[in-house]
């Protein structure tokens, strides 16, 4: 009985560290996930706009 | 209306343009990175707007060819910094999008996994959330971080190690306390790990 238990510890243990692993490795997807949330948003108007206005301004004196 | 073949590059206009180009590309990356800092995304599109024209305005200082994303992401970090020191308010703001990503990961029919990493990365100090994200997330080498931090490779390396560690952490205590259904719990105990780490640094 108590072999058989400790043999369950190992394997929680084994599949903890298992689950460890994956779960970085999931914070790194969906930190790439989070990033490329907002890179692949439509760029807000004003952006543009502003660059342009600027754009035009350097333009226009020299 | 083209100057013609002969006309080989008329001042400086076409490498004006080349820049204009290349800065307009890279908009979408400077709004995530930004995201990252300020965490409000109003705030942090007036950021990177910032960025975009101090960029526009330095262009006579950019040599072409090098590399234009890290150049911008330094600019903007810069200017994270400087309206940082201007208003230290910003701890106050940075607490305000924390708990506003509470209420949102409080929101059962929000993708738990994603507002979980938001509320972490919130959580950590903010040189190792722009290591981590610049290397995680934004693409950059180590060395390339260090140049955009200004700080040496190793500083950079250690910082997203410890990031990464903190991150799994907290992720965890957060995926305990939910399985255990003590979720307003929870909420405290993250709110007091956010700022234990935003005093002891």
């Amino acid at each position: 009985m108590i072999e058989q238990r400790s043999a369950d510890d190992r394997r929680k243990a084994s599949a903890a560290l298992d689950e460890a692993r994956l779960r970085q490795q999931a914070i790194g997807v969906r930190l790439r996930q989070m990033f490329d949330e907002v890179v692949n948003e439509p760029v807000p108007d004003e952006f543009l706009d502003i660059l342009r206005d600027a754009d035009k301004r350097s333009a226009g004196s020299s | 209306m083209e100057g013609g073949r002969a006309g080989r590059a008329p001042r400086a206009v076409a490498p004006e343009d080349g820049f204009k180009t290349e800065l307009v590309a890279l908009i979408p990356q400077l709004r995530a990175f930004a995201r990252t800092l300020c965490g409000d995304p109003a705030a942090a599109d007036d950021l990177a707007q910032d960025a975009m024209m101090k960029a526009w305005d330095a262009r006579g200082s950019f040599q072409m060819g090098t590399n234009m994303k890290a150049w911008t992401f330094m600019i903007l970090r810069n200017q994270f910094y400087s309206d940082k020191r201007r208003t230290w308010r910003q701890s106050q703001l940075d607490q305000d999008a924390a708990e506003r990503t509470l209420v949102a990961v409080d929101d059962p029919e929000a993708p738990v996994a994603l507002d979980e990493l938001r509320l972490g990365l919130a959580m950590l100090p903010p040189e190792q959330r722009e290591a981590l994200v610049l290397v995680g997330a934004g693409g950059f080498a180590y060395e390339e971080a260090a140049e955009i931090c200004g700080c040496a490779v190793g500083t950079v390396k250690s910082r997203v190690s410890r990031a990464r560690r903190a991150l799994h952490s907290i992720l965890d205590a957060g995926a305990y306390d939910r399985d255990g259904g003590a979720a307003g719990d929870a909420m405290g105990s993250i709110l007091a790990d956010a700022e234990r780490l935003g005093t002891v640094r």
